[in-house]
């Protein structure tokens, strides 16, 4: 197989178009099972009640906002190395859904914390790592919105993308370390509780069926981003004959 | 090479010499953003002597960032740049020597104003000491990570509070080593890890920065 | 089935607040990008059409 004809857009739009509603239906029908787990199957917990059902959307969205933003440097690094205009598209595209979980696994911690450790913010080494994590999308979609010339734009944001890549370990853990120094009050969002299978099962369909809505929503994002910039193209205004 | 590398500092440093204006704002920003905290939370002096070394570290941050946005910017626009980028040496030691420029122009004097500020914060001596001692393994990695960020941003609208948003994040183990090490005098417990940290993360920077600077560069200016 | 009833589900023990307050923001957000996502592609889509009528007049 050919895997440069997949890199070309007039090839990647059509497949794209026909992958998207199934990555959609299995997205809808693994958080319905996750949902389902989370609120009739996981038990009650013997120290936190039912505030815990948070974690089923805690835990997957802290998960993914990493997961999408190593993808992202891979797309990245991709790009800047073999000039493939695609790797940049998937890199632009992945960038808003993963600072979306970012900004969700804050708020679902906040929410979680409020309850179990009495305060909305806490600055759990996790937890300001994310927030971290949050500025560092930002930083990136910044960049590339005030670049007007979008070739300039793909490469300073993949580039920007692979330095905080590499950044998000040091900061991880320094971090860390500031955060065991100050330790006040031993709070920490990490001590989930004891895991029965079920909350693990949870967390595991819930993180697969946000990985597979991501995959939907990038490969959308991903289409308008190729129509937009392959306009002059044949293939583009043949396109636009038909529906959208 | 080395030549180069001088040239390109002498350069900027007589450049900044010759626009006083411009620098002098910056310290004065430094020493302003530092008296505004107690302004606005209080003298009580525990208090400060406890907040005095995050404020004095983020203040530096702030101030490194502000001086930041003409690193390229000048050179840019009048095309002095774009004739550098075509010389037979490697940019890597063009943002090099702009680095450590910006280190000579923007941060020796805060090291030399910081120990003033930390006084007003009821820092003792050997605290004092430390913070002159963090910041000078520090304003170079703020330095050396800026020319990142200018590079990126080269004559772009957002200007500064781009830089600033970009940077930032990757400040954070700077700030968390730096300041930890003040902290590590007035509490007691120790500042070794926190400088060696410190220094490691310096030497991290010092081999990768101009060199994906340099990259930034090329990408920006093409 | 854990719940006895309604009441007792929306209630989730007292964590009621905290529970939904993190399961609607996460419905809010994706129903946002969603939504969002379509609008933007259907903005560009209308774009390109008319740029494409103004090329053939």
């Amino acid at each position: 197989m050919n895997l440069y004809h997949y890199a070309s857009p007039s090839t990647f739009y059509p497949l794209a178009g026909k992958l998207i509603p199934w990555f959609a239906a299995l997205a809808f029908i693994l958080a319905i099972a996750g949902l389902y787990i989370s609120f009739f199957v996981a038990p009650t917990d013997f120290q936190q009640g039912e505030g815990y059902r948070i974690i089923f959307i805690h835990v997957p969205t802290a998960w993914m906002s990493m997961f999408i933003y190593v993808v992202m440097a891979f797309w990245s690094a991709i790009g800047l190395a073999w000039n493939t205009r695609l790797s940049f598209v998937m890199a632009r595209a992945l960038a808003p859904t993963g600072a979306m979980f970012t900004f969700v696994a804050l708020w679902t911690g906040a929410f979680w914390g409020k309850p179990m450790w009495g305060a909305w913010w806490v600055w759990d080494a996790r937890l300001t790592s994310e927030l971290i994590l949050l500025f560092l999308y930002v930083g990136v979609m910044a960049l590339q919105a005030a670049i007007d010339d979008p070739r300039r734009a793909d490469r300073a944001g993949a580039l920007l993308n692979l330095v905080g890549v590499i950044n998000v370990p040091i900061i991880y853990f320094s971090v860390k370390w500031w955060n065991t120094l100050h330790q006040g009050s031993s709070v920490s969002l990490t001590r989930a509780p004891s895991m029965a299978q079920t909350m693990l099962w949870g967390m595991l369909i819930m993180a697969l069926a946000a990985w597979m809505y991501t995959i939907a929503v990038s490969l959308v994002r991903a289409r308008t981003l190729v129509l937009e910039r392959e306009r002059q193209t044949e293939w583009v205004r043949a396109q636009l004959e038909g529906q959208p | 090479m080395l030549k180069f590398l001088f040239t390109v500092i002498r350069r900027d440093v007589l450049l900044a010499a010759r626009r006083r204006g411009d620098w002098l704002t910056a310290q004065f920003f430094f020493v302003m953003v530092v008296s505004m905290f107690p302004l606005g939370i209080g003298p009580e002096p525990g208090m400060l002597r406890t907040i005095g070394p995050g404020v004095v570290w983020v203040a530096a941050l702030l101030a490194s960032l502000l001086s930041l946005d003409r690193l390229f910017a000048d050179d840019y626009r009048d095309g002095t740049l774009e004739q550098m980028l075509l010389s037979p040496s490697p940019i890597a030691l063009l943002t090099l020597g702009k680095a450590i420029a910006h280190w000579i122009i923007n941060g020796i004097p805060l090291l030399i104003i910081a120990p003033l500020l930390g006084i007003q914060f009821n820092l003792p001596a050997g605290a004092l000491w430390m913070l002159v001692l963090s910041l000078a393994i520090g304003t170079p990695i703020l330095s050396l990570l800026g020319s990142i960020g200018a590079a990126l941003t080269l004559g772009l609208r957002g200007g500064g509070a781009l830089v600033t948003l970009l940077i930032m994040p990757l400040y954070v183990p700077a700030l968390i080593f730096g300041a930890g090490a003040v902290e590590g005098v007035l509490s007691g417990t120790g500042s070794e890890a926190h400088l060696s940290l410190l220094g490691a993360f310096l030497m991290m920077s010092l081999l990768l920065a101009p060199w994906v600077s340099a990259m930034a560069l090329k990408v920006s200016v093409e | 089935m854990i719940w006895e009833s309604w009441q007792a589900f929306w209630a989730m023990g007292g964590y009621g607040l905290y529970v939904w307050g993190s399961f609607g923001m996460t419905l809010l957000c994706v129903v946002a990008e969603v939504g969002l996502l379509r609008r933007h592609r259907l903005q560009v889509w209308r774009r390109l059409k008319r740029m494409k009528s103004w090329d053939s007049q």
